[in-house]
């Protein structure tokens, strides 16, 4: 008699280990493979997971086999026209040398290895030893905030933190507590044949053991407790005047849709606020930032000015700030040493200030940039990109792990 | 359809399927194989499983618990992307030579399939495994499991005490060297799981016991200097060692005892699988046979429903299918097809000869099916099976032909023999010699360790007909020589004995990196 068993509830991921271990092995031909993916990607895709492309060599488990040459005689099936001793030309590779060495994997292609990379770990890879930068440095410890915490149960509260579990639990001991003697005074009575309004009485009091009580209610029990808290806001700002082509706006979207994956990704206190300007700046949601269409002059000092009063008004105490601009670095005029005395100002405050600037292929320098280039300041850092794939290694730059830096 | 029983439903019929159900196929099935075709297997335990699980049982090379290696998650995300993207089906089952023999079902199967898949795993594969020779010397049903637990303890402790890369690097280095870590001639002692922890036991108490700090304090002795005349006293090894793994565990001169343990275990697992990949046609086509004899023999009775026999009959054809050498999913001999063809042909040969049956099979011909078949199982592997049986037949049907790839001439192939009178036995010697070992596994001995001078290894490829060994032979000889830490030298020498490359000192490196193999020498 065979034995069936039935093993469908085990354990269905016994080899997610394994996984994440080739995932490891091979980390850095993964992420030079991504860095493709990414720039090829559209901005709301970024959330999914990853296709991912490895030549096979790379990841190759070698064994001693044999090469192409020497004399051999291989058996093949299916011949329709051929006789003993004709001869044919020889056919390229491949033809020939699937008849030993790989018997029977057939489909995938010899070359590429090809698979995917879920959401999680494709995010893991993206934003590795990406750090926001100083964040480690200034905040462990500093800021703690009072937060609800649950602590046990307790015997009053407001109906909505009821615990309908344990008081019904609690209820239902204190019924079977309560009605187990009756029960037995009961039944002992009927067999005993005791009079009517013995057992009437025995069964009114039955009857009268409530459901639920008052004392069986329990409420959840919150309690205060200090918490570290990692909470930092992110202004993204943008030139979206005509000077910003399609192509420099895809760009700039492009630095911020990847900032603003990995602040919303890497810490869960985070705001973010949108300031885009033209002529003159304003205060926007996501949707509007990344897709609105306004056209106008540049004048960048707006944007920095609106900035400055965002933080006046909401920002002002037990914020990390960190501000990034991106712009083609078109400015006129008195715009120019006027922006770079507002953010000359503003920095002090700022834990980071990235500016990108996208587009200019030529590697001139931009009266903005150049204007900026004189700042000096530890939070201050600006780099160019134009080209999508560029983007993101300059994001590796701009934001590298600064924790490591200080140590080192 | 007479014979057929008229009363009751049949056994297998619809599409869904219970373990109630299951439980009686099965038994429907032992019947029928045990008892009317005299079946001899291993107690049957019988998994069903989903088909996640089923990935996951792949990724482990059949086995349901396996020491961590990135190899097998690369295995899993291969088999795993194919399935997703359709381009393979899974398996129907998985069967693992244990015994008790366990057989994986799967949950997404219908009835008729799982039918099939008991037939095919639970009976064929079961009585192949426990009646072939190579099975029964070779390896150890009752004990891999066991064996299997106790090596992924082992591993995981290893990467607990010496961390998981320096665990990793001796694993990949043996992996690499699987294929030579087998020995064919001397059999294998008993694997035994509680032996294995007994003995690692000892040699810590050992270690134990005769641990004394004061040898630590002790200044390094100076090299003794070697007098030439010594160095080449005793040859190592006396004869030429097939087992590569096999004497690296035993000889490398810098490895820690954990090492060669990891070694070992790679060693064992390599000498398990040794005979399946011996016995692929042998072993598939004879779980096609029987699950199409078993199943038809229940239809005969009355226990399968037309619908499902139709269904079973379709997969069947589907796995025994071969396409021709010209179609585009062709990738060689399909072993399912050849082996269930042989084995059908035998019965064939045996039932109704003909008179080329006679010609060529005198001693099979009108004999007892049963008989010949138990013995074409239990006595030969792929090679000698194909020579021995492969009928004249079986090569119009597949319409096999030889083609003769000769280094001689650049521009051409030449075909050999094709399925005619005249190419009947050439093509079946052929065959049979494509599924040698040889021809599959280069033929790379250890033929010197240089044991009081250098500590070098010297490995000989002894080449068959000039063929070259890949280009993965240096990364191979990385792996030899991380695990040997000493240099490590392959020469090729040809039928003949002649060194075609040989390991002479010096101008080496040059050659070193010349296409195909040849010499190698690593700093």
């Amino acid at each position: 008699m065979s034995i069936f068993i039935d093993r469908r509830l085990n354990d269905r991921h016994k080899s997610t280990a394994n996984r994440a271990r080739f995932l490891r092995r091979y980390k850095a031909q993964i992420r030079r493979s991504l860095d493709e993916v990414v720039s090829q990607r559209r901005i709301r895709d970024f959330e999914r997971g990853a296709k991912v492309r490895l030549p096979s060599r790379d990841i190759g488990e070698p064994q001693f086999s044999f090469g192409q040459g020497g004399d051999r005689e291989i058996v093949h099936p299916g011949n329709r026209e051929f006789q003993a001793g004709d001869k044919l030309p020889r056919p390229r590779e491949q033809g020939q040398g699937d008849g030993e060495g790989e018997p029977g994997e057939g489909g995938e292609s010899m070359d590429e290895f090809l698979f995917t990379l879920s959401r999680e770990e494709f995010m893991q890879l993206f934003f590795d030893d990406l750090e926001l930068p100083r964040l480690a440095r200034t905040q462990v410890g500093q800021l703690t905030e009072l937060r609800p915490r649950r602590a046990g149960y307790t015997t009053s509260g407001t109906p909505s933190n009821l615990a309908v579990l344990r008081s019904l639990r609690n209820a239902l001991a204190r019924r079977i507590a309560l009605k187990a003697p009756l029960e037995r005074a009961l039944a002992e009575a009927r067999e005993a044949g005791a009079p009517q309004q013995e057992i009437e009485a025995l069964e009114r009091r039955l009857a009268a053991v409530p459901w639920v009580d008052d004392f069986d209610l329990r409420f959840v029990n919150k309690a205060m407790r200090p918490e570290p808290v990692t909470r930092a806001v992110m202004f993204c700002l943008m030139d979206v005047s005509a000077s910003m082509d399609e192509q420099r706006k895809d760009l700039a979207k492009r630095f911020f849709t990847l900032l603003y994956l990995f602040l919303s990704r890497k810490y869960e206190a985070v705001e973010i606020v949108f300031i885009r300007h033209t002529s003159d700046a304003e205060e926007v949601d996501e949707d509007t930032f990344f897709h609105d269409r306004k056209s106008g002059g540049t004048v960048v000092y707006s944007a920095l000015k609106l900035l400055s009063e965002v933080i006046e008004e909401r920002y002002s105490d037990g914020w990390n700030l960190y501000a990034a601009q991106a712009s083609d670095g078109d400015a006129f005029g008195a715009d120019i040493e006027k922006s770079r005395a507002a953010l000359e100002a503003l920095l002090p405050r700022l834990r980071y200030f990235a500016y990108l600037e996208v587009g200019n292929a030529s590697g001139r320098t931009s009266a903005l940039a150049g204007a900026y280039a004189r700042i000096s300041h530890p939070a201050f850092a600006m780099a160019q990109a134009c080209h999508r794939n560029e983007i993101y290694p300059v994001l590796r730059t701009l934001f590298a792990s600064e924790t490591g830096k200080a140590q080192a | 359809m007479s014979a057929r029983k008229a009363a009751g439903k049949p056994l297998i019929a619809g599409s869904d399927w219970t373990f109630p159900r299951l439980e009686q196929i099965d038994l429907a099935v032992r019947e029928t194989a045990c008892n009317r075709f005299g079946l001899d297997v291993y107690p049957n335990q019988i998994e069903v499983i989903a088909s996640e699980q089923m990935l996951d049982a792949y990724a482990s090379l059949g086995l349901p618990i396996h020491y961590p290696h990135w190899s097998f998650g690369k295995a899993f995300i291969r088999h795993e992307q194919a399935y997703k993207r359709g381009h393979a089906g899974l398996a129907y089952e998985i069967v693992i030579n244990s015994n008790p023999c366990i057989s994986y079902l799967m949950e997404e199967n219908t009835l008729a399939m799982q039918a099939l898949v008991i037939a095919h795993a639970a009976y064929g594969h079961n009585s192949f495994f426990k009646g072939n020779y190579l099975f029964r010397q070779w390896t150890q049903a009752d004990a891999i499991i066991d064996y299997m637990v106790f090596a992924r303890r082992y591993v995981l402790e290893c990467e607990d005490r010496h961390g998981p890369q320096a665990v990793e690097a001796i694993l990949d280095a043996a992996h690499a060297l699987m294929h030579h870590g087998v020995d064919r001639y001397h059999h294998p002692r008993p694997l035994s799981a509680e032996a294995e922890a007994q003995r690692l036991a000892e040699r810590a108490r050992h270690d134990w016991k005769n641990f004394d700090d004061i040898w630590r304090t002790l200044p390094a002795r100076r090299q003794r200097e070697v007098p030439e005349r010594d160095r080449r006293g005793r040859r190592v090894p006396e004869e030429p060692q097939e087992n590569l793994l096999y004497f690296i565990e035993k000889h490398a001169p810098a490895l820690e005892p954990w090492q060669r343990e990891l070694i070992r275990i790679v060693r064992k697992l390599a000498q398990y699988f040794y005979p399946q990949g011996q016995t692929k046609v042998m072993n598939e086509g004879w779980a096609s046979f029987w699950h199409y004899t078993l199943l038809n023999a229940l239809y005969d009775e009355g226990q399968v429903a037309d619908g499902c026999l139709m269904e079973i009959l379709a997969s069947h054809t589907n796995v025994v299918f071969q396409p021709g050498f010209d179609h585009p999913g062709y990738s060689g001999i399909n072993p399912y097809a050849l082996g269930f063809g042989m084995y059908r042909e035998l019965r064939r040969i045996c039932e109704a000869p003909t008179r080329e049956d006679r010609h060529f099979f005198p001693d099979v011909a009108g004999g007892d099916w049963q008989k010949v078949l138990d013995f074409a199982m239990r006595q030969f592997k792929d090679e000698s099976f194909i020579a021995q049986f492969l009928s004249p037949r079986l090569i119009r049907e597949l319409h096999l032909f030889a083609v003769a790839d000769h280094s001689d001439d650049p521009e051409f192939v030449s075909i050999d023999a094709i399925h005619n009178e005249d190419g009947y036995r050439r093509l079946r010697t052929l065959l049979a010699r494509q599924y040698a070992r040889e021809s599959m596994v280069p033929d790379i001995q250890v033929t010197d360790f240089d044991l009081r001078g250098d500590r070098s290894l010297t490995l000989t490829h002894y080449q068959r007909r000039g063929r070259p060994l890949s280009q993965e032979v240096n990364a191979v000889l990385d792996h030899l020589q991380s695990l040997w830490s000493y240099p490590v030298h392959l020469e090729t020498r040809d039928e003949s004995g002649a060194l075609v490359r040989g390991a002479a000192e010096g101008d080496a490196e040059a050659e070193a990196e010349d296409e195909g193999g040849g010499l190698i020498i690593r700093p």
